[in-house]
């Protein structure tokens, strides 16, 4: 059981000026969705992205935080969405 | 052979293959399901490993990539990442250039 407004403090917390907005769609506080925007994902890989959030989130990830749908964005590409 | 030495054996074995929760005809998992979907949508041909079959491989391949999830997609020995990733990379009409041969 986790809360989604835990898992964005952790995310803003580990990546520094980075945005997130995490869902629980399920509502069953075990399945998230997360929308991460950082401009550190600048010139970075998606893996190296992924990896980045995923680091915040430590053991949590896989044990209380059963499953998360993740989409990292830098600035200019959460702009440039749905364009 | 420890784990680590069998996973790489196994990457570096096979151009693609994903480890995943189940079969690729009976995922066990939705976002296995769903990377095994991609794969197939982009016709690619492709083996499997089930994890779930395995805890030491379970265990060892979120080690071999620092990658805490499953499913993961390795092509030719790179890591190139879960599913989200894979959905992003076959809207963008990158997954299916991967995967073409080489």
């Amino acid at each position: 059981m986790f809360e989604p407004s835990e898992i964005k403090r952790l995310i803003e917390a580990g990546i520094p000026g980075a945005l997130a907005h995490v869902v629980d769609d399920a509502g069953d506080k075990e399945h998230f969705q997360a929308d991460v925007v950082s401009e550190s994902f600048e010139g970075r890989s998606l893996v190296l992205q992924h990896q980045a959030v995923y680091k915040c989130l430590g053991s949590k990830m896989g044990n209380e935080i059963h499953a998360l749908q993740l989409r990292t964005w830098t600035p200019a590409r959460w702009a440039a969405r749905g364009a | 052979m420890d784990t680590q030495a069998r996973i790489k054996s196994i990457i570096e074995g096979n151009d693609v293959v994903l480890f995943m929760k189940g079969s690729k005809f009976f995922p066990q998992c939705g976002f296995s399901a769903r990377a095994v979907d991609l794969l197939t949508r982009a016709g690619a041909r492709f083996e499997t490993v089930d994890v779930l079959s395995d805890p030491e491989i379970r265990q060892g391949i979120k080690e071999y990539s620092s990658w805490p999830t499953i499913p993961q997609l390795y092509v030719r020995g790179e890591f190139v990442g879960g599913s989200d990733i894979m959905m992003d990379l076959f809207q963008s009409g990158e997954l299916q250039k991967k995967l073409a041969p080489a």
